[in-house]
Order: structure tokens, then C-alpha cells, then sequence
């Protein structure tokens, strides 16, 4: 299903984690801001790294490190939190997902972006839209609606619904 | 006017009459209830009368055809009942209840596109036309037929009417009006032309004329201010009557004369005025000529001051002076309120730090004027909860009709307020609370006697506020809850283990369950499974606590405690490590230090000797898992749930704190312990507790342990 996807030259944002590079298609990216205080939800999983104040709203974060298995994402110069629009279960809400640096604004032919491997990356397949080729590099496209549906953030309920009424 | 423009407008008008029209249906219920209590009342007849009547009027200028025919089918039969032809009987208030509803139904077709039954309509007419006695045929009442002179009394009024200046860009034409007028009767129309001014400075579009009606007819009052009754509001009216066979003459006549005058421009109010004073009073004269003794005077001017104190209060509740406001509108500005505490919250930080006074003086200001500014936006949100309490009237009546129970709906401290989004979501809860009494606990009328008790069940519905807080009782003087059913039910489904010995409270906080019904039949009316797990969600949404009391043969009360409003609290802040905390200020009890060698003396359990009480504790930073160092003295802040203190230790008490919740949207929705969050003055994000959750789960935690 991944690649029929995308059938045109689409704009892509680009990020690292750790020393891969993963993209985002740009039309799911509101903006991109420096790493500020993340306040904690108390009991919640670790990769949900809390909430932040974007003016005047609150906004959730993402450890995308933490989410694909890597090491917790360190506070650095380079830190951003891109913040993403998703749509979860049909309506659109408002994320951030922590990377360490922010890369570029790349445009991809559909020609070079490749079905995502069944393995190898590590990576839950669904995960991924695709692998753009760059040069000689290869760029992990991800589909931030499944990578942030309810799913995947919904393993805090495990935890509560034992107590929850 | 193009075509095009007209649709506009027209669409406009409808958009306009929409919260309107749902008004008048509501002011439709309530009086048709207060009619079936008091069925002989003039004054609710009327107020049933001109619901219609406007219902109709408005309905047909906004091109709801099919609503105004509809309405005035029913309104010929409250036309006939207004002028004594018939009387009010039940079956009448049943129709004309069935009708409202139908009117609504049309309404929601028009608005809501929800298909509305259109044989319905028909059948109640029909229905209508059967009630209607012989000679009273529910037929477009002509002019013509108005009741012939030597039958009715024949009453004189003087009417003064000056409409509104831009009466024409109504598309009012007065002369239509005062037309209608003359077809009631003897009538002499007198224009008033001192108004029109000189030719140069004359607006042709604007209305300058007022007239003066004298007006003999035999039609009444209320016939007279129907033909004014689309434009009352703007335009400046009176009717008087002059010469009534009856006790209004009296009332009216002394200062006649004097009226007159004045009115005719022969006299000055100021003349009048010292004629008058020399004037004896017509008390006076009666008591110096020995006809009545001054006493009887006396009580008789008290009457008068008496009937006018009560004629204007009347006025008052029915005329409330107010504008209608889009309710987005309203939500806008609380946002916008909202964001500029947050932003003072900033100023006073930065004003604190800083170490100009001047800076300091200005944040103050601007500190108190936004205080001010948040409680008056507040305000205008406000309704009083007796909104809704009177639609209840409604479903208790047809509740109780339906399952053969005769049961009375007490309303008490009606006027408390409460913030127009929390008072929307509660009325499916109480609603079903209501049903509840009435199917379970209200028992069958023979039954009730058999129990010496009164054949009329009562259900009692009241309200008080305290603080930020609105407590809303629902108590009925039913047979209670059956504990040992519950018990059973709880055990058979698995609830509770067999050998349990569960307190009163917890057994009753079981019926607040999921999946829990103990009436062994299901019923139209209630009795499904789900139901009081619903209602105690819906008051958890809303930031309330819900909490029910029982006795056995005596009756239930429910009691629901709410906050005031959803968007602005008070808040009280605390820090653990970095992260800062606030507690709703309405639970906030008290705060006491802990101190390590405190804590030691009571071992490895959590509670705390304040005063000789023992008050159980709630370790934040175990709780939510928060790494650091703990200080040596610990604060703790004693929470009051339903009068349950319990203590949740935090490392300092920063203090109170103007609190905009923040919703946290989907990702977080399930967190326990959370319900919201809020932004600081440093712009850092705190958390509002959801201090009734916490002690809920750790209890519960406990008692599994």
C-alpha cells in the first residue's frame, strides 16, 4: 500500500535520529521550534514525553527516538520539535515530535522513493510511506497518521484499565 | 429589492427568530403547565394565548407557512377559551402539549433538517376540532365577527402610539395597524403632528407621526394588543381604558382630566402639578364629607399600591431588558478573557522580578481590572439553573402519567447560576436522574398508602451555591435503594467477590457501574443497564462530583456538585521538583507541613494527625513517579471530597492562581489524576489534578492490594 501513496513529486522535510534520516511530507508540518521545557504527563508511557505550551495552546510531544526503540532523545543545540498535524480517527490534532536536528526541505521524484522492506528497518512496516533515495543515502519517509494513531498511543490504557472505571 | 436580496433577508430573519422560536415553545410549556395547575387563570391563558400568537406572527413573516397555519389552529381554540366559550380541560393541555411538540418537531425540520411527521400535525387538528364545542369553529377569525355589541361590554381606551422611528424599514405600515384598530369598533384616530420637523431636515424614510386612538369596543384588552403585538418592542405604546364597567375605572379616573390635558397640550405637567396640589384628594374629600373613616382610606390605597407593586413586578419578570448574542460569540470572548489572564499572569511575574514600582503599580491595575473583567465575562455565561429545572416539569408529568404514578416536582432555589455550557450538559443527566425516581422509587399510588405514606409521591429539586461551587440535590421520598439487592446483582455479576462485606457507600457507589440495573423488569422508561454510569461520567466531564444517599422505605437523594464555570478557575499551585501543580482552590481544605520526623512516627502508613483528626495521604512524587530529591519539609495540601479529607504531599505551596484550563486533547484524554492543564506566567505548562479521580483510584488500588 506504501507506495501507491505518492504519484508525484512531493516536498519532503527531513530530520535526524541519531544518524539516520527520516522525512516527513510537508504538507502534514506546521512548524518547526527549538527544544523548550517539556512539562510531564505523570504516569504515562516514556516515548509520550508531555505537553508544551505553543502559544497559548497546550500540545503534546513525541519521543520519536524512544518510539522506534533508540536511545531518549538528549537536549541539545540542534534539537527541534517539529510540530505535525495528524489525523487521528478522522479528526485533525496537533503534535510535536521531538528530532534531534532538522535537515532540509527535499523534493522526491516518485521514481526514487522505493516500497518500504519488509525488514531491515527496524521499524513497524506500517510505519513507513516509503524509502527515498538521496545521493547515496537512503530516507526513511514516515507516516506520521499511523505512527501517531490512536494504536500506537493508546498503549497508556494497558497500564490504567485496570483501574479505570 | 432583487429576488436574490429577498432570499437573503429572508434566511437572515429566519437565522434570527431561530433562538427565538425555541424560547416561545419553552415559554409555551412552562405556561401550559402552569395552566393545567391553576386552569382557570386569565392571566396564563393570555400567556399561553401570545406564545402562540407570536409563534405564529413571527413564524409566518420568516415564511413558515405550514408552523403559523398549525399555530393558528391551536390558537383559535385558546381564543375561544380567553373569551370564556370553553374551558380549560386536560385533554385540551394534552393536545395542546402533543401540539408544542409537534410545532418543535416542524421547527427542527426547518433548522435541524430532521424530517418532522406531517400527518401528525393534521391529526391533532383534527383532534382540536373535535374538543371544540358547537358554534366555535377553528376558522380564520374575520374582523367582522367579533361578538356582537349587545352581549359584551362595550369598554372604552385610549391609545397612544408612537412608533419607532424606522418603523417603514420594517416593513410596518402604521397605517395597517390603526386600520385594524377601526374595524374593532367606535374609533376616532387623531395624528400628532408636532413631531414632523421643518421640510429641509425631514428623512421621508422616517416615521414622525404618532396617534392618538379613542376606541370603543367590545373585543377586550388583549384583542387590542394583538394588533400591536409584532411591533410592542420598538415602538412606544400605551392603552388605557378610559371608561370600563368594572374595577379599573376607578383606579384610572381621578387623574383623567388632568391627562387629558397635559396630553392635549392645553397644560403643562408643571401647571398640572400645582392644581393638583391644591387639589384635596379624593380621599380626603370622601373622609371630611363623613362618608368613610380615614382608616378604610387607608386600607384601601393600600390595596391600590398593592395591586400596582404586584401589576409592576408582573411587568418586570415578563419584559427582562436584554440583547441577544450569538453564543459563539460569547465563547469567543471567554477565549480571548482567558488568554489575557495568561498573559497577566505574565506581566505580574516579570513586574515581580523586575524593580520598577512604576511597572509594578501598572501590573496591579492590570491585575485587578482583569479579575474584574474574568467574573463579568463569567456573568454574562451565567444562567440560573431554573432554566432548566422547569423543563423537568415535563418529563415528570409525562413520566408519571405513563407508568400510572401521581408525583409532584418541588423546585426550590431555582435562581442559582450556573455557566450556560455546564447547564446544557446537565439535562440529559437529570433527566434520567428524574426517570430514575420516578420508575424505582416513586411507589404505585396504592402502595404508597399501604406504607402511610401520602398518595403523591414528591420529588424535590433544589439547588445552592457554594464558592465556585453549585450543589444540586434530587431527593424523592421513594422506597429507597435495596441494598441487599444490589448486593445480589453485584455478586451475580461478578462486581464484587462472594464474601465481600461492602460498606453502604460502596454498595450504592456500585449502582454508578457500568452494566448495572437492579429493576428486574425493563421498562420504556428506564432500566436498560446503561444509565447512572452514564450520568456519573457526564458529571466527572464537567469537573463534578456525583454522590447518592439512601434509606430503605424513606427515599433517595442524589446530590451532584459542580463547579461554577468550565473555562476560568481558581486555582491553588503547587511545585514537585520542576513541575508545578494545581489543585482546584474550591476542594482545598487546608495545608500542614510534614516534616521527616512526623511521617516516621506513623510508620510505613500513609496518614497524618491533623489535630487530633486522622487524615490519610497521598505522596505526589511517589504517585507520579517524579525523580529528585525530596525537601525536609514537605507541604501538605488536605483536599475535601464529599467530606473526605484527604492530603497529597507536594514539595512547596506556591499560592493561588487565576487558572485557564486547557483541554489536553485526544492523546492524553485517559490520564488519571490530570484534567487539564493551564499556562503559567513563564509560559511553562502546569497540570490541574483531578483531585476526586486520584483519591478514587488510589482507594480503589488499595482495597485490591
Amino acid at each position: 500500500m506504501a507506495l501507491t501513496s505518492i504519484t508525484e513529486t512531493t516536498q519532503f522535510l527531513t530530520f535526524k535520529l541519531g544518524d539516520e534520516v527520516f522525512a516527513l511530507d510537508i504538507t502534514k508540518v506546521r512548524e518547526v521550534l527549538d527544544f523548550t521545557t517539556v512539562t510531564k504527563m505523570p504516569r504515562t508511557p516514556e516515548f509520550m514525553r508531555g505537553v508544551i505550551n505553543l502559544r497559548g495552546s497546550v500540545v503534546p510531544v513525541i519521543d520519536l527516538r524512544l518510539k522506534f526503540g533508540m536511545t531518549k532523545t538528549e537536549s541539545s543545540v540542534n534539537t527541534c520539535i517539529i510540530i505535525t498535524e495528524v489525523t487521528v480517527d478522522g479528526d485533525t490534532t496537533i503534535l510535536g515530535a521531538l528530532a534531534d536536528s532538522v535537515q532540509e526541505v527535499l523534493d522526491l521524484e516518485p521514481g526514487s522513493i522505493a516500497a518500504a522492506p519488509k525488514i531491515g528497518t527496524k521499524l513497524k512496516t506500517e510505519f513507513i510511506k516509503g524509502m527515498g533515495k538521496r545521493d547515496d543515502r537512503f530516507i526513511i519517509i514516515l507516516d506520521v497518521d499511523k505512527v501517531f494513531s490512536t494504536d500506537e498511543l493508546a498503549m497508556v490504557k494497558p497500564e490504567e484499565s485496570s483501574g479505570a472505571s | 429589492m432583487n429576488d436574490e436580496n429577498e432570499t437573503f433577508d429572508l434566511d437572515v430573519l429566519r437565522e434570527m427568530f431561530r433562538s427565538e422560536a425555541y424560547d416561545l415553545l419553552s415559554e409555551l410549556e412552562s405556561a401550559l403547565l402552569a395552566l393545567e395547575a391553576s386552569p382557570g387563570d386569565k392571566e396564563i391563558i393570555s400567556r399561553v394565548f401570545r406564545a402562540l400568537h407570536t409563534i405564529k406572527g413571527s413564524g409566518g413573516a420568516c415564511g413558515f407557512e405550514a408552523i403559523a397555519h398549525f399555530a393558528h389552529e391551536v390558537e383559535s381554540v385558546y381564543d375561544a377559551i380567553r373569551n370564556d366559550k370553553m374551558a380549560v380541560t386536560r385533554e385540551i393541555i394534552n393536545l395542546t402539549l402533543a401540539a408544542r411538540d409537534q410545532i418543535a418537531a416542524l421547527f427542527d425540520e426547518a433548522y435541524k433538517k430532521m424530517p418532522a411527521e406531517s400527518e401528525v400535525t393534521q391529526q391533532i387538528i383534527d383532534r382540536f376540532k373535535s374538543v371544540l364545542p358547537e358554534g366555535v369553529a377553528p376558522k380564520v377569525k374575520k374582523p367582522a365577527e367579533a361578538v356582537s355589541a349587545a352581549e359584551e361590554p362595550q369598554e372604552t381606551y385610549r391609545i397612544r402610539f408612537r412608533p419607532a422611528r424606522n418603523i417603514f424599514l420594517t416593513g410596518t405600515d402604521p397605517q395597517l395597524l390603526l386600520d385594524e384598530l377601526r374595524t374593532f369598533g367606535t374609533c376616532r384616530v387623531v395624528a400628532q403632528l408636532d413631531d414632523i420637523p421643518s421640510l429641509e431636515k425631514l428623512d421621508p424614510e422616517l416615521c414622525y407621526i404618532y396617534w392618538d386612538v379613542i376606541l370603543t369596543t367590545s373585543r377586550g384588552l388583549n384583542a387590542i394588543k394583538d394588533v400591536f403585538i409584532f411591533v410592542q418592542d420598538t415602538c412606544e405604546l400605551s392603552i388605557e381604558p378610559i371608561d370600563i364597567e368594572g374595577v379599573l375605572s376607578e383606579e384610572h379616573g381621578y387623574k383623567k382630566l388632568g391627562e387629558i390635558l397635559v396630553e392635549r397640550g392645553d397644560l403643562s405637567p408643571v401647571d398640572i402639578q400645582e392644581i393638583m396640589s391644591k387639589q384635596k384628594r379624593i380621599g380626603e374629600i370622601l373622609v371630611e364629607n363623613g362618608l368613610v373613616n380615614n382608616d378604610r382610606v387607608e386600607a384601601a390605597l393600600t390595596e391600590q399600591q398593592h395591586v400596582r407593586d404586584l401589576r409592576k413586578n408582573r411587568q418586570k419578570s415578563e419584559e427582562i431588558t436584554s440583547i441577544r448574542v450569538q453564543s459563539e460569540k460569547l465563547d469567543k470572548l471567554v477565549d480571548l478573557v482567558g488568554e489575557l489572564v495568561t498573559v497577566q499572569a505574565r506581566l505580574t511575574q516579570v513586574a515581580t522580578e523586575g524593580t520598577s514600582a512604576l511597572l509594578m503599580s501598572i501590573s496591579e491595575e492590570v491585575e485587578r481590572l482583569t479579575a474584574e473583567l474574568r467574573d463579568n465575562t463569567m456573568s454574562i455565561r451565567m444562567l440560573p439553573i431554573g432554566t432548566i429545572f422547569n423543563t423537568f416539569k415535563r418529563v415528570v408529568r409525562d413520566v408519571s402519567q405513563n407508568l400510572g404514578k401521581s408525583v409532584d416536582l418541588v423546585l426550590r432555589c431555582a435562581d442559582t447560576e450556573l455557566d450556560k455550557s455546564v447547564i446544557e450538559k446537565l439535562h440529559d443527566p437529570l433527566v434520567h436522574i428524574i426517570r430514575n425516581c420516578i420508575d424505582h422509587g416513586i411507589e404505585m399510588p396504592d402502595e404508597r398508602v399501604a406504607r402511610n405514606k401520602p398518595r403523591k409521591g414528591t420529588i424535590l429539586l433544589s439547588s445552592a451555591q457554594t464558592g465556585s461551587q453549585v450543589h444540586i440535590r434530587i431527593e424523592d421520598d421513594g422506597a429507597g435503594m435495596d441494598l441487599d439487592a444490589i448486593r445480589r446483582k453485584a455478586v451475580e455479576k461478578g462486581m464484587i467477590p462472594k464474601d465481600a462485606e461492602p460498606s453502604e457507600r460502596e454498595l450504592i457507589a456500585l449502582v454508578m457501574l457500568p452494566g448495572f440495573s437492579t429493576a428486574s423488569k425493563v421498562t420504556d422508561v428506564s432500566g436498560r443497564g446503561v444509565g447512572m454510569d452514564v450520568v456519573k461520567q457526564a458529571i466527572e466531564a464537567l469537573r463534578g462530583t456525583i454522590e447518592i444517599t439512601s434509606r430503605r422505605g424513606e427515599g433517595t437523594a442524589i446530590t451532584m456538585t459542580l463547579p461554577l464555570t468550565l473555562a476560568i478557575i481558581d486555582g491553588f499551585l503547587t511545585r514537585i521538583g520542576d513541575d508545578h501543580f494545581v489543585f482546584p482552590l474550591s476542594l482545598v481544605d487546608e495545608c500542614v507541613e510534614l516534616n521527616a520526623a512526623q511521617s516516621e512516627k506513623m510508620g510505613d502508613r500513609d496518614l497524618l494527625n491533623v489535630r487530633g483528626e486522622i487524615v490519610p495521604y497521598i505522596k505526589l512524587r511517589h504517585r507520579f513517579g517524579i525523580q529528585g530529591e525530596r525537601p525536609a519539609i514537605e507541604q501538605v495540601v488536605i483536599a475535601k471530597v464529599n467530606d473526605f479529607r484527604v492530603g497529597f504531599v507536594v514539595d512547596h505551596v506556591v499560592g493561588g492562581h487565576q487558572t485557564v484550563i486547557k483541554n489536553l486533547g485526544k492523546m492524553y484524554k485517559g490520564v488519571d489524576g490530570v484534567s487539564g492543564a493551564t499556562i503559567l506566567g513563564n509560559g511553562s505548562v502546569a497540570l490541574i489534578l483531578d483531585v476526586p479521580k486520584l483519591i478514587q483510584t488510589v482507594e480503589r488500588e488499595e482495597s485490591w492490594s
